[in-house]
C-alpha cells in the first residue's frame, strides 16, 4: 500500500490545474477522486515507492508505506523540502527517530549572464 | 520554451475512433523520453542551434520522470586525474568479461564524459569534495553525489534551453517515410488525444526495460513494482524501433545485479562505497571464492551472480556485512540511500533493523534490458543513428556500450544531438503525405482499440497479460526463480507462448486512459520479450553467467561467439531473424584486465 493519503490533510490541490501528486508521479498513478475531492493511488501494487508524490505534496498529506508483505507496521519516513536542503525524519517500528539533513542543490549563477553581471 | 503541463485525468469513453482528437505538432528534432539522456539531447541541440524547434514527448512529467525520479547517490564513472578515456574503456571491457563491446562507441562516450558531469555540477548538482576541493572518489571510477534533485536539475535545464515538453504523452509508434523515421506518435494519457509529432529527426531515449520478468516480490501482493529498475520504463523505445526494422544488439546481455533482499535497493552503495564485504550464512567472504577473477573487484556479472550461487549451493542467505561500520559511516550510507532510493531507509525502519547489529541481506534482481548498464539496445553508428535513417538512440536505448550510467547517458545525449543535427544539415526529402496520414490512422486505431472495446468486453486486461508474460519470462527465459538459467527447449517454449500473446493483443481491453496506456505498454513488453528470447537463443554459450546463462551450453565458446548477437524484425511480416556482427578490439591491452 505505498502512498497512504491522509485524507484530513488532503484538499486535492483545489484550484490548481493538476494536483501536485498527480503531476509528480512517474507512473501516472495518483489521481484526485471526483467524488471525494481527495487524492488516491489508482493501483498501489504498481507503485515504485520513489516518494516523488510524498516530496511534492504541499500539505504533507501523503505518507509512503512499505507493503506489509515486505516490512512491518509501522515505520515512517517524512521528507521536508527546503530550497537547497532536504530534511528527512525517519521513525522505525520501535519508535526510534533519526533525522537526516543535507544539501541537495548548489546555488548556481543565472544561466544567462548579462554585461551587468560581469 | 515551455513545459506544457498536463491536465487532471479526464474520463473519456469514445464510441468510435472519429471521437478521438488528433493533435499534430511539427518540429525539427523530436526527443522521445525526457530522462537523463533526453534532457542532454535537448540542451546540446539548442546550444548548437538555438533556432531548432526541439520537442520532448514525455510519458510522465519531466521533473520526476523515469529511472532518475527517486534521485541518485553516485555517478559511477568520472575519469580521475592521471587516467585516460582509453583506461575507462579497458575497465568497462574487463567489467563485461573482456567483451565483446563496441569500443568505438565506448571511447567516444568516454571522451565526452567528464564535461557532461561538469555540466551537472554547474547546473547545481552537489558532488561531494574533500577539504581541498578535490572530488571524493567512492571506488576507482565512481564519485558520490547528493543527487536527490538530479532529475529536476536536468529537466529545468532542458526547458531553460528552449525545449518544448509535452508531458503525459506515451510514445507508441514511429512515423515512417519509406525506410526513414520522420516522427513519432503517442497517446495523451490525460487529455485522451492522439498526438502526432512530425520531425526531421528523432532521438529515442525512453530508458531501459524493467518489468519483462517477474520479480520475486510480486507474489500477488502490494509489491508488484518493487523492483530496482524504474517499473515505468517498460522498453517502449525498443519496441517502437524494432517494429519498424531497427536492429537490436546484445539483448541477451541482460542487467542482473545483486540487490538488497525483499526491497530491490542498490548494493554497490554498501559493498563498494562502504567496503562492507559480501558474506554467506557461514560468515565466509563470498568473493574470496572468486579471487582468481579479481575477488571484490571481479567483473560485475560475477559479483552479481556470486550470492545466487551461494544460495544454490545451500550457503544462503547472503549479506553485506555492515556490522563493523562506524556510526558516522552508517549515517553517510543512509544519506546515500535517501538520495537514490529513499524508501530503502523506510524499509530498514519497517524491519526495525540496526545495520550495525544485523547485516543487510542481498539477493539477485529480476533481469532488465538496459543499454546504459549492460549493452542491450539499438545497434548505432558513431553518430548514434540506428539502422533506421533519421532514428537516433541515446542512453539505455543505445546498445553495444555498457557501463554508461548517468554520466555516460548524459554524454551520449550530446553525441546523439550532434548526430541528429548533422543528419538534418545534409538535407532531407519531403515525406510522402498520403503514406504519413495512412500510418497516423492505422496507429491510432491500433493504440485506441482496447479502449474502444471497453471494460465490459469479454477480453483480457493489460495486467493479466503483463503478468502472464512476466511469469513466462521468469520460468522459461532465465528469471530469478530459475537462477537466471535457461536452455534451447525452454526458450522455444517461451517463443511459442509469446506468439500466442501477440495473437491475443486483439482481446486487450481498457477501462480508462490509464488502462489504455498499460495495454500499449504490455504490447511493447511482449514485442521486446520476443527479441530478448531470440537473443538468448542465438548465443549458444555462457559468456556472462547470471546475465546470460545457458545450462545446455555452460562454457564460453570464443570460436563461435566472440561477437555481437543481433536481431531484426521484418516490419512487413513481423518475422524476427538473429545474426552476428564481429567484435573489433580498438583499445590495446589484455581484454580481461583493467
Amino acid at each position: 500500500m505505498p502512498p497512504r493519503i491522509l485524507t484530513e490533510k488532503c484538499n486535492g490541490c483545489e484550484g490548481l490545474p493538476e494536483s501536485r501528486c498527480e503531476e509528480a508521479c512517474p507512473g501516472n498513478l495518483m489521481v484526485v477522486d471526483a467524488a471525494t475531492g481527495k487524492a488516491r493511488c489508482r493501483c498501489t501494487r504498481d507503485c515504485w515507492d520513489c516518494m516523488s508524490c510524498t516530496k511534492a505534496c504541499p500539505r504533507a498529506a501523503i505518507e509512503t508505506r512499505i507493503p506489509y508483505q515486505l516490512g512491518y507496521h509501522k515505520a515512517s519516513l517524512r521528507p521536508i523540502m527546503g530550497k537547497e536542503h532536504i530534511t528527512w525524519k525517519c521513525v522505525d517500528i520501535h519508535g526510534v527517530e533519526t533525522t537526516y539533513k543535507y544539501r541537495n542543490r548548489l546555488a548556481v549563477a543565472p544561466a544567462i549572464r548579462t554585461d551587468k553581471d560581469a | 520554451m515551455a513545459n506544457r503541463k498536463a491536465s487532471r485525468a479526464v474520463d473519456i469513453a469514445p464510441r468510435s475512433l472519429a471521437e478521438v482528437r488528433t493533435e499534430t505538432v511539427e518540429c525539427d528534432l523530436l526527443i522521445i523520453g525526457g530522462g537523463n539522456a533526453g534532457c542532454f539531447v535537448a540542451t546540446e541541440a539548442k546550444r548548437l542551434d538555438p533556432s531548432l524547434r526541439v520537442v520532448i514527448m514525455e510519458k510522465a512529467e519531466i521533473m520526476r520522470s523515469g529511472a532518475c525520479s527517486a534521485g541518485m547517490d553516485a555517478l559511477n564513472t568520472y575519469i580521475p586525474e592521471g587516467k585516460t578515456p582509453e583506461d575507462l574503456v579497458r575497465w568497462s571491457r574487463a567489467q563485461v568479461g573482456g567483451g565483446p563491446l563496441r569500443e568505438d562507441l565506448a571511447l567516444s562516450n568516454a571522451e565526452e564524459l567528464n564535461e557532461a558531469i561538469d555540466d551537472l555540477e554547474r547546473w547545481g548538482l552537489p558532488i561531494l569534495r574533500d577539504e581541498n576541493g578535490k572530488i571524493r572518489y567512492r571506488g576507482k571510477w565512481d564519485i558520490s553525489i547528493h543527487g536527490e534533485q538530479l532529475k529536476p536539475i536536468m529537466a529545468e535545464k532542458a526547458i531553460e534551453a528552449g525545449a518544448e515538453v509535452y508531458n503525459r504523452v506515451v510514445g507508441t509508434g514511429l512515423l515512417m517515410d519509406g525506410g526513414r523515421c520522420v516522427g513519432a506518435m503517442g497517446l495523451g494519457v490525460r487529455d485522451g488525444a492522439f498526438h502526432v509529432f512530425r520531425a526531421k529527426s528523432v532521438v529515442v531515449s525512453t530508458g531501459g526495460a524493467g518489468t519483462l520478468y517477474k520479480s520475486y516480490t510480486a507474489d500477488s501482493t502490494d509489491s508488484g513494482a518493487q523492483i530496482w529498475m524504474c517499473p515505468y520504463c517498460v522498453g517502449s523505445g525498443y519496441a517502437m524501433g524494432f517494429r519498424q526494422g531497427a536492429e537490436l544488439s546484445s539483448l541477451e546481455q541482460r542487467w542482473v545485479a545483486t540487490r538488497t533482499k525483499d526491497f530491490c535497493g542498490p548494493v554497490d552503495t554498501i559493498s563498494v562505497g562502504y567496503k562492507a564485504p559480501i558474506i554467506n550464512c557461514k560468515d565466509e567472504r563470498v568473493m574470496s571464492r572468486y579471487a582468481h577473477l579479481g575477488g571484490d573487484a571481479a567483473p560485475r556479472f560475477i559479483r552479481a551472480n556470486a550470492p545466487m550461487e551461494e544460495w544454490l549451493a545451500g550457503r544462503g542467505p547472503c549479506y553485506c556485512d555492515t556490522r563493523n561500520m562506524a556510526p558516522e559511516l552508517v549515517q553517510a550510507m543512509m544519506t546515500d540511500y535517501l538520495n537514490e532510493r529513499p524508501s530503502f531507509v523506510l524499509f530498514l525502519a519497517s524491519r526495525g533493523q540496526d545495520v550495525t547489529k544485523e547485516p543487510i541481506e542481498i539477493y539477485g534482481s529480476d533481469p532488465y534490458i538496459m543499454g546504459g548498464h549492460t549493452m542491450g539496445g539499438f545497434w548505432v553508428d558513431m553518430q548514434r543513428m540506428t539502422t533506421v535513417p533519421g532514428l537516433f538512440a541515446a542512453g539505455e536505448t543505445a546498445g553495444g556500450n555498457p557501463n554508461k550510467f548517468v554520466g555516460g547517458c548524459a554524454a551520449e545525449g550530446k553525441l546523439a544531438a550532434r548526430g541528429a543535427i548533422a543528419y538534418m544539415a545534409a538535407g532531407l526529402e519531403t515525406p510522402d503525405e498520403a503514406a504519413v496520414s495512412a500510418q497516423v490512422e492505422s496507429e491510432k486505431a491500433r493504440v485506441f482499440a482496447p479502449l474502444l472495446r471497453g471494460k465490459d468486453y469479454d477480453g483480457v486486461t493489460p495486467t493479466e497479460m503483463k503478468e502472464r508474460l512476466q511469469r513466462l519470462m521468469d520460468e522459461y527465459a532465465g528469471g530469478s526463480s530459475q537462477f537466471y538459467r535457461t536452455n534451447e527447449e525452454r526458450l522455444d517454449y517461451a517463443l511459442r507462448h509469446i506468439k500466442m500473446l501477440q495473437s491475443q493483443f486483439a482481446y486487450l481491453k481498457a477501462a480508462d486512459l490509464h488502462d489504455l496506456m498499460q495495454a500499449n505498454e504490455t504490447m511493447d513488453r511482449v514485442d521486446v520479450a520476443e527479441a530478448v528470447v531470440h537473443h538468448l537463443k542465438a548465443r549458444r554459450e555462457t559468456r556472462w553467467a547470471g546475465w546470460q546463462t545457458r545450462s545446455d551450453y555452460p562454457g564460453r565458446d570464443d570460436a563461435n561467439f566472440d561477437c555481437f548477437v543481433e536481431t531484426r524484425r521484418d516490419p512487413a511480416t513481423g518475422e524476427v531473424t538473429a545474426f552476428t556482427r564481429p567484435y573489433e578490439q580498438l583499445v590495446p591491452g589484455d581484454r580481461f584486465k583493467a
